[in-house]
């Protein structure tokens, strides 16, 4: 591993290490995986809400005349149907459907915003430029010039909305409430955190409420700690990737590198069931109706285990006594969920099995564990 | 934590007490401290012959799986068989109530293990 010094920093590292946080490559940046313990972190944010720093995300905007057109052939929502302040989960697709990346899209009135994972940055930016030139847009990459971090759990409104104005345009405004908490799910706004200039996301990747917020990156640090400060009579804190993963499994949520890859389309990883009716063309279309009409070979699935022991990506799943067969399945990712306090995990398997209630056996280095197919996502949140 | 100078240790963290022929093993404060959450430990039974260098049982954190090296050659005598249900102790007390195994040493010691000098500065060369 590359030691510290010469990763990436972000505009919250030196906090990080003054939080006494364990500090890990990801991505090429030196990012805090976690500060207390995963499990414990995992817990405040479940039952009271925590701050994490994504400054190594990338995010990219769109401009120009045309920016709908070049954004509508990346993703396949229809980008000019959505309502200003609306916000999309979607994918980079090659022509063949495979997966390049998952995004979120933002619909603006003067540009379209994505926001993309750090892994993926520089190859998703290449792609993107090259798209972009076609419709003779401009591509702004802002990862470096804004922060980004996300405020997530049932704190999280009272946390942000003494430090915030601003307030949610018209389409994407809840009526009886004010500012940030006016905000519907999925959508953002623009307006200010601590004074100074800010998008305000209601999103992300945890299955809790929550906002993710962008702003100029010299700010991070004057509004990270505001944040734990308003935040901090509630219990309020820093929670590290670690716990995030386990979070964003919980709910369901797919990791890039993981549930999806460059050998997987969102089809087969059941984020794309149905194909909208589309007026536009977009990377992979012809694919993933193909995929949609044709059924997947294998299809992505959620299982718990009664052991103790942690699923891993690349552990395989058998059919159960079939004990030296061939693998009829991969699994994703694993973890203990401490909401649900059972072990949980994501896996790829052929499609015929693919039904909740279903007992697989996965091999744990040699060893057989019981496992049992259930509908995800694993967590939902009751408020 | 620092590492106690009666110990020895292995590049991969173990460490190894010796008293007379009986060596006690177990993980180092560095190793507990990057595992971090633990889930579940695999140990080998009394009667078990294990070898140097290779693996006498498994480890499990949240984030990742891990051999337990043996430092020493031998046949086990005895094993912490509380620790499976209180794995915090490994991280709590990894020098004491954290021990794995003690083992019955046949033969030499590996010429490879550390003293507490050497992995002093390995697990800091290590440490992020």
């Amino acid at each position: 591993m590359a030691s510290a010094t010469e990763l990436r920093r972000t505009p919250l590292t030196a906090l990080h290490e003054d939080a006494g946080a364990r500090l890990v490559d990801f991505a090429g940046f030196a990012m805090p995986v976690q500060y207390e313990g995963i499990l414990e972190e995992v817990g405040r944010v479940r039952t009271v809400g925590g701050l994490f720093d994504l400054c190594h995300m990338g995010r990219v905007r769109i401009l120009g005349e045309r920016r709908e057109e070049a954004a509508q052939f990346l993703v396949h929502p229809n980008i000019s149907k959505l309502k200003f302040g609306a916000i999309r989960y979607s994918f980079f697709c090659r022509e063949d459907g495979t997966t390049m990346d998952d995004v979120l899209v933002y619909r603006d009135t003067d540009e379209v915003f994505f926001c993309i994972n750090a892994g993926n940055r520089d190859r998703d930016i290449a792609w993107m430029r090259e798209v972009v030139a076609r419709y003779d847009c401009e591509l702004q990459d802002l990862s470096d010039d804004l922060a980004m971090i996300a405020l997530q759990g049932r704190a999280s409104v009272d946390a942000l909305a003494p430090l915030c104005t601003g307030e949610p345009p018209e389409p994407v405004r809840r009526e009886g409430a004010t500012g940030p908490a006016a905000l519907k799910y999925y959508s953002f706004m623009r307006g200010s955190v601590c004074g100074h200039e800010a998008m305000i996301s209601r999103t992300g990747y945890t299955g809790e409420d929550g906002y993710e917020l962008y702003f100029a990156a010299d700010k991070a640090p004057e509004i990270w700690n505001a944040l734990l400060e308003t935040g901090k009579s509630a219990g309020l804190t820093p929670i590290g990737l670690a716990a995030r993963d386990t979070l964003r499994l919980e709910a369901g949520m797919a990791l890039y590198g993981h549930e999806l890859d460059d050998t997987t389309n969102p089809v087969e990883a059941g984020l794309l069931p149905k194909m909208v009716k589309h007026t536009h063309d977009f990377s992979g279309r012809a694919a993933l109706e193909a995929a949609i009409a044709a059924g997947p070979q294998r299809r992505l699935v959620g299982f718990t285990t009664a052991g103790k022991r942690v699923p891993r990506q690349g552990y395989t799943l058998h059919l159960p006594g079939d004990d030296g067969g061939a693998a009829i399945g991969t699994v994703c990712s694993g973890s203990p969920s401490p909401t649900l306090d059972t072990i949980i995990g994501t896996g790829y398997v052929r499609s015929e099995l693919a039904e909740a209630g279903r007992t697989l056996a996965m091999d744990i280095r040699g060893k057989r564990q019981d496992v049992t197919l259930v509908e995800m996502p694993f967590f939902k949140r009751d408020y | 934590m620092s590492n106690p100078t009666d110990l020895k240790y292995t590049a991969s963290h173990e460490w190894a007490r010796l008293e007379g022929d009986i060596a006690t093993l177990g993980i180092t404060a560095h190793a507990a401290e990057s595992l971090s959450d633990l889930v579940y430990i695999d140990l080998p039974a009394v009667g078990d012959s294990i070898t140097a260098g290779e693996a006498f049982g498994e480890i499990e954190s949240v984030k990742a799986v891990s051999d337990l090296k043996s430092p020493v050659t031998g046949e086990v005598t005895q094993v912490n068989s509380g620790l499976e249900d209180n794995l915090s102790v490994i991280n709590s007390e990894p020098f004491g109530g954290g021990w794995m195994i003690k083992v019955k040493v046949s033969g030499d010691l590996p010429a490879d293990l550390l003293d507490a000098a050497a992995y002093d500065e390995l697990a800091a060369a290590d440490a992020h």
